[in-house]
């Protein structure tokens, strides 16, 4: 059954009326009208919809929208401050990253996540970070350009 | 100025707007004229390739799309180089079919040289009608004016000027063009003006940057998957767990605590669907179905092989070039020793990154709108016209970003599912798919066994003879416009029509007898199938030259020969020389005539070469791989590419389109095989359909750009994937001395070959 429950994204309170099961994907795709996370697996093996939760990386298709408390819940969109783009998003513009682009959000929270930690990794860190995520259009070298440029930057 | 085609930068740079309805994904397309009514499209109007905006700058209308490789990119350039403009001044408004003609869509690797050239023609075209009317207003002959930048100036007065703004800005251009006939990848268009020369060429050969990365990034701008149109249900198919079963009763009651929900159900088509996506997919879950008791379709995976050895065959063919077989034979009686290899290779899915998806707003009385990331819209367009019983002109088929596609994915039955239940429901449908179903339901790149045989004289071949023995390249065809090409088709009763087609090896090696021959086999299932083969990104070619290539290898040593002496022994055209070499070089060789086997440890490392052509597009591929002798993982830590489409036009883009492929070719080599059981396809997701992780990319892939400027672009979107699996394979020789025969070459695979 439906329950209202609230939700913090992108930094605006949202409530809305959906079955507590239901993944938190379609609360932000359906529900709020945001179009940056993407349906890749529904599995959590791909990435495609990854959003971060209080700066953690999390896979919003298997996340129940009911448990997420007062969490903060961050989009791709949502990492745009005041019109300035993450400097993730700069790097991986900069380095024209994306053949396709559907499964951007893994790579660039994840990556927004690493940087937060480890602001200078090493390559090896970078891929222990990034392991599991899936890119088909195999764009894993730009994307290793773009994560080493945005730790430069 | 900004060319990104989002809506809103096109309206902002567009000037006047007078746009009575503005459909999602192409408002912007819709507004880049500046004016409200535009003819009719007509391929034998200049008006339908190219206009100029009311600020000089200039728009392409492409009939096909980039698919994120920048090929939008490269058209931009090559039109901005007939209109001295700077490419940043060139807009492409792609892959709509109210807005341009239909140039086959992503076909082919054809983007450039066949899409491109046309609308250079129209380019050079407009730029010849615009200092027509130049000449006339200043009153000076059209050989004393020059164009820069969409000034025209008169050479001998330079205070004599005028615009291409002044000239035609804002207004289309009304001219009648000599049209080639035909409509896909060859559309094109005479012009009477002559193209520039090579040696003139400003905006060819620089690295203008993609338009589609910044709002890619910021999520500013529709996927296929965002498209909204209002009242929109989503919708969801449920598929057999047995292939070929069909629904015979459906309890409807089962899904009615779930608001919203309905069960659409016509003939072997069932799907659901709700106001709420997350209520569509639980809806499919839910229902309660009981399906058909068929046989099951497939054997056994092992007995694969067998299955296309044994099978009979439906059709054959082979070569333009290949002589009459008893001259094969009496030449391999001529042979002193005879040497063979069988090369097996299963079948591969397109695995996109997302199920595909589409929308589509049925409006019998008006125009239906078909949103695709599809590769083809306007052919897609056709055939959802055909499915719904309408006329083509009464379907507008609008192109948007999607998961890549890689050849004819799942993006073709989407929109024919998406069709069918918004007939069905009198609304606007948006339809994507499960995970299971854009793994375990595209169409399959097929399954092959590739012989090859080579009669030796003296350490010479005298013959060769390659044949292929596999599923049909076409048992759906990748064109989109024949509805019984897809899954949603066939479930309510049209039947398929296979193309019965493959393709044999390109190269320029020279055999006094060299024959190369194919026979396909029938499909497991006729229709609605798991297992129907399509197109693959370069459909056919990682597996013909994995055999071609290997085969090549083997001779080589078998001979005693250095694979690249031996290669470039062989290649007869010049240009196949200078790739090979070029890759040889710049990898650092290392002339051997036996594996080499270093190793240190536990590992294995090894080096191989592989070329091949595809439609006059030269790539050499020098693999390296580590191979560790105790698990049987492969790495193959660096590529050294040397490719020649011809003349560069861009050289960045270029590089970066080459690099995927070898990623995506790599995968391909290492991981995918799609599993199956006796009733169904068993890889639905990414645990058991995995591809190339991060973890395991090359470190280095090193590209040589050999620039051709006096010849025209060949395709470069698909040729670097062709010899990547037999670079790999090729490595892996010299460093173990095991001949990989079946791929992908898995660690149980290696760990066989090296016991």
């Amino acid at each position: 059954m439906a329950k209202r429950i609230e939700l913090n994204v992108d930094g605006k309170a949202h409530t809305i009326d959906a079955d507590p099961d239901m993944p938190l994907l379609y609360a932000l795709r359906d529900d709020l009208g945001l179009r940056n996370p993407k349906f890749g697996c529904g599995l959590a093996q791909c990435g495609a919809c990854t959003v971060l939760v209080d700066g953690q990386p999390v896979r919003s298709c298997v996340t129940p929208v009911d448990s997420l408390g007062k969490s903060k819940v961050t989009t791709m969109g949502g990492l745009v401050k005041d019109g300035k783009p993450h400097k993730v998003q700069e790097a991986f513009i900069a380095e024209q990253v994306p053949q396709c682009g559907y499964c951007m959000n893994g790579w660039v929270m994840t990556t927004v996540a690493l940087l937060d930690k480890t602001p200078k990794p090493t390559d090896a860190q970078i891929e222990d970070a990034l392991t599991g995520l899936k890119c088909r259009c195999a764009t894993h070298a730009s994307i290793m350009r773009a994560v080493r440029r945005a730790a430069q930057a | 100025m900004n060319t990104h085609v989002n809506r809103r930068h096109i309206l902002a740079g567009s000037g006047a707007l007078t746009i009575s309805v503005l459909l999602p994904g192409v408002a912007a397309r819709a507004a880049t004229s500046g004016l409200d009514k535009r003819p009719p499209l007509n391929p034998k109007q200049l008006a339908s390739y190219i206009s100029i905006r009311a600020d000089g700058s200039a728009i392409a209308y492409f009939g096909k799309m980039d698919m994120g490789q920048g090929t939008d990119v490269g058209v931009a350039q090559m039109v901005a180089e007939e209109l001295d403009l700077p490419a940043e001044k060139v807009i492409i408004l792609a892959g709509d079919s109210g807005t341009s003609l239909n140039q086959g869509g992503a076909s082919g690797s054809t983007g450039v040289s066949h899409g491109g050239a046309t609308l250079r023609n129209a380019a050079a075209e407009a730029r010849f009608v615009m200092l027509e009317l130049a000449s006339k207003q200043l009153d000076v002959p059209v050989e004393d004016l020059a164009t820069a930048n969409g000034v025209i100036t008169s050479k001998s007065n330079p205070a004599k000027k005028t615009s291409y703004s002044e000239i035609i800005g804002g207004r289309w251009f009304d001219t009648e063009v000599e049209w080639n006939g035909k409509i896909g990848n060859d559309l094109n268009m005479k012009t009477r003006a002559k193209l520039k020369d090579p040696k003139e060429y400003k905006v060819y050969g620089t690295s203008a940057p993609r338009r589609d990365v910044e709002w890619k990034l910021l999520g500013t701008d529709d996927y296929v998957t965002d498209i909204k149109v209002p009242g929109m249900l989503h919708a969801r198919t449920i598929l057999p767990t047995r292939a070929g079963a069909v629904p015979v009763s459906v309890d409807e009651a089962s899904i009615k605590d779930i608001p919203g929900a309905k069960v659409i159900w016509e003939k072997a088509l069932l799907g659901v669907v709700a106001p709420k996506e997350w209520d569509a997919i639980k809806a499919s879950r839910q229902l309660k179905v009981t399906w058909s008791d068929v046989k099951a379709p497939f054997p056994e995976q092992k007995e694969i092989y067998n299955h296309i050895r044994n099978a009979k065959s439906i059709k054959s063919g082979g070569s333009a070039k290949n002589v009459e077989p008893a001259k094969v034979e009496e030449a391999f009686k001529g042979a002193d020793k005879i040497i063979e290899a069988t090369y097996e290779w299963p079948f591969q899915s397109h695995a996109s990154m997302g199920p595909a998806c589409a929308v589509v707003d049925y409006q019998p009385n008006g125009i239906t709108t078909l949103w695709t990331g599809s590769q083809k819209p306007h052919f897609a367009g056709d055939g959802v016209a055909k499915i719904l019983g309408l006329k083509p002109e009464q379907v507008r088929g609008i192109w948007a970003a999607g998961p890549g596609s890689y050849g004819r994915n799942d993006a073709g039955d989407a929109a024919v599912f998406a069709a069918l239940f918004s007939k069905a429901t009198g609304k606007p449908v948006r339809y994507q798919g499960m995970r299971h179903e854009g793994t375990g339901w595209d169409p399959k790149g097929p399954a092959s066994i590739h012989t090859v045989r080579a009669g030796l004289k003296d350490g010479k071949v005298v013959a060769w003879h390659f044949h292929s023995k596999a599923f049909d390249r076409l048992n759906v065809s990748s064109n989109e416009s024949d509805p019984s090409d897809n899954l949603g088709a066939q479930m309510i009763g049209f039947e398929s029509k296979p193309g019965l087609t493959y393709a044999t090896p390109e190269e320029s090696y020279a055999f006094p007898v060299k024959q190369q021959t194919w026979e396909v086999i029938p499909p497991f299932l006729e229709k609605v199938s798991p297992l129907r083969s399509s197109h693959l990104r370069d459909p056919l070619g990682p597996e013909i030259h994995f055999a071609n290539e290997g085969f090549i290898d083997e001779v080589a040593y078998t001979t005693g020969q250095d694979p690249v002496a031996y290669r470039l022994s062989l290649a007869t055209e010049s240009r196949d020389r200078d790739a090979i070499k070029a890759a040889a070089d710049k990898a650092g060789w290392k002339t051997r005539t036996a594996a080499r086997k270093e190793t240190k440890g536990d590992i294995a490392t090894g080096q191989g070469i592989a070329f091949s052509q595809r439609n006059g597009t030269r790539v050499a591929i020098v693999a390296e791989v580590d191979v560790n002798l105790k698990t049987g993982k492969v790495h193959a830590r660096k590529f050294t590419v040397a490719h020649d489409c011809g003349i560069v036009i861009n050289p960045r883009l270029l590089t970066q389109g080459i690099e995927g492929n070898i990623c995506q070719g790599l995968s391909r080599a290492v991981h995918e095989e799609v599993m199956f059981s006796k009733d169904n396809v068993t890889s639905v997701d990414w645990l058991t359909y995995p591809i190339l992780d991060i973890t395991e990319r090359p470190h280095v892939i090193d590209v040589v750009l050999i620039n051709r400027p006096n010849l025209p672009p060949n395709g470069a979107g698909e040729g670097s994937m062709r010899p990547v699996v037999a670079a790999v394979a090729n490595a892996i020789y010299d460093a173990t001395g095991v001949r990989m025969r079946q791929g992908p070459f898995t660690p149980d695979r290696l760990k066989a070959g090296m016991a």
